[in-house]
């Protein structure tokens, strides 16, 4: 089908893009890449909003190393994300995770602050940057705040971030020496949604385990990060089977999801002690 | 709010190296713009959500999707669609390759396959079949079975790997 806006307008600065996201009376849809929220018009999912491109912010672009981390712009293309050198050292997990994300021309205008302010739970980027412990930054009118991520992700398509706010970046944490980060998923064909994810994260002070697309947002699962760290595999997997309550549909039923999250943690694990991470 | 937000917006781009300047409804694909109203038909819409591929540009030097970009955020882009790369003689050897290897039956997808392949092309190197079809995962043909596609792309590969080379 066809698109339909509201009207278009282009952001000049981030003031000016929350400016206008003000003057919107609630109809603004904040339009970086586009990959989901032009899907979303065309199918007439949503209809009569007003666009604010904020795709040509230069400011909200690009990774930057900081004192103890990395610094991700709201609008790096998940191309960029895939083979940026300072990810790839410091964050291998989000690198991994490009090459699950949808198809080479998606990634090509696909945006990091896209994925996560859109907060689609079978996603790959918000069930890594749980399982890195980011920290995400949105902006409004009256200032900036800094949001945990375990506080971000609310529900199916819904995050902490407010009416009036745009998400301009994230910090992660570097990846400590030693540490091993690995994403396993299965997907029924290269590029779709997974029917199960996990994203697994060894560091000295314990285990870090995030799932998507086995519940309404991605899930930190903590009973089974527990038993990891005291070497149980099994004990993590069966707290984890508890902890997830999975959706049935069209691709996959309740059960099936529980079980391929059981098999893909212990996958993962067996990358992490292989050395293959 | 109906200053600041337009329902028609003035564009100024490029494509296949000429200038264009046009006025776009707000909600117009990049696709249909070029369609509709370049008479550049060779992309075609056809999924309409970013799924089949029917619709690769290539847009500043990038293979994206027609249908998931506006024409209002093609303001300022250098656009080639698959006439442009072809007029250039970009792609070539590509095309009568897969006229050779029978990597075509009615044509519909071979557009977007085209421009999606160039990008991975001019990347260099030797890309595997794995890696061919990695690439090519987001184009879907309906009626070749992708196996003849993907030796054309796999031949083309070798032999621009050789002059490279030489």
């Amino acid at each position: 089908m066809k698109a339909s806006a509201g009207g278009y307008a282009r952001a000049s600065s981030l003031r000016n893009a929350l400016e206008m996201l003000a003057a919107s009376d609630g109809n603004g849809r904040v339009l970086a890449g586009g990959q989901s929220l032009v899907a979303a018009l065309n199918l007439r999912l949503s209809a009569g909003d007003v666009l604010i491109d904020i795709s040509r912010l230069s400011e909200l672009s690009g990774v930057t190393e900081t004192q103890d981390g990395l610094r991700i712009g709201a609008l790096t293309s998940h191309a960029e994300i895939g083979r940026n050198p300072l990810i790839r050292q410091s964050a291998p997990l989000l690198s991994q995770a490009v090459e699950f994300i949808a198809h080479a021309a998606i990634r090509n205008r696909g945006t990091m602050g896209g994925a996560l302010a859109h907060a689609d739970p079978a996603a790959e980027f918000p069930a890594c940057v749980l399982a890195l412990g980011a920290t995400l930054h949105v902006e409004g009118l009256n200032g900036s705040r800094d949001i945990p991520v375990e506080d971000f992700f609310q529900d199916i398509f819904e995050t902490a971030i407010e009416e009036g706010e745009i998400l301009t970046g994230l910090s992660v944490p570097k990846a400590e020496p030693g540490e091993k980060q690995v994403i396993v998923e299965v997907a029924r064909r290269s590029g779709d949604y997974a029917l199960a994810g996990v994203c697994l994260v060894t560091r000295a002070d314990g285990h870090r385990l995030s799932l998507f697309s086995v519940g309404p947002k991605p899930v930190l699962a903590e009973g089974a990060m527990a038993a990891l760290d005291q070497g149980n595999i099994d004990g993590a997997v069966q707290a984890l089977q508890a902890e997830i309550d999975p959706p049935s549909d069209t691709q996959a039923s309740a059960a099936y999801r529980r079980h391929l999250a059981g098999v893909l943690l212990r996958r993962a694990a067996a990358r992490i002690e292989g050395g293959n991470a | 709010m109906t200053e600041m937000f337009r329902d028609k917006i003035d564009i100024s781009l490029t494509v296949n190296g000429e200038p264009v300047e046009a006025r776009v409804p707000a909600g117009q694909h990049l696709v249909d713009f070029l369609r509709g109203e370049l008479g550049l038909t060779g992309a075609h819409a056809s999924c309409e959500h970013g799924v089949c591929g029917a619709c690769t540009l290539k847009v500043d030097g990038k293979a994206v999707r027609g249908c998931l970009m506006l024409a209002a955020q093609a303001d300022g882009a250098d656009v080639w669609t698959v006439e442009g790369l072809s007029d250039l003689g970009a792609i070539k050897d590509l095309q009568d390759v897969f006229v050779e290897r029978n990597a075509l039956q009615c044509g519909f997808c071979t557009p977007g396959m085209l421009v999606a392949i160039n990008e991975l092309l001019e990347a260099g190197g030797m890309p595997s079949r794995d890696q061919i079809r990695e690439h090519l995962s987001g184009n879907y043909c309906r009626c070749t079975g992708y196996e003849a596609i993907v030796d054309a792309v796999e031949s083309v590969a070798r032999v621009r790997a050789h002059k490279g080379a030489a």
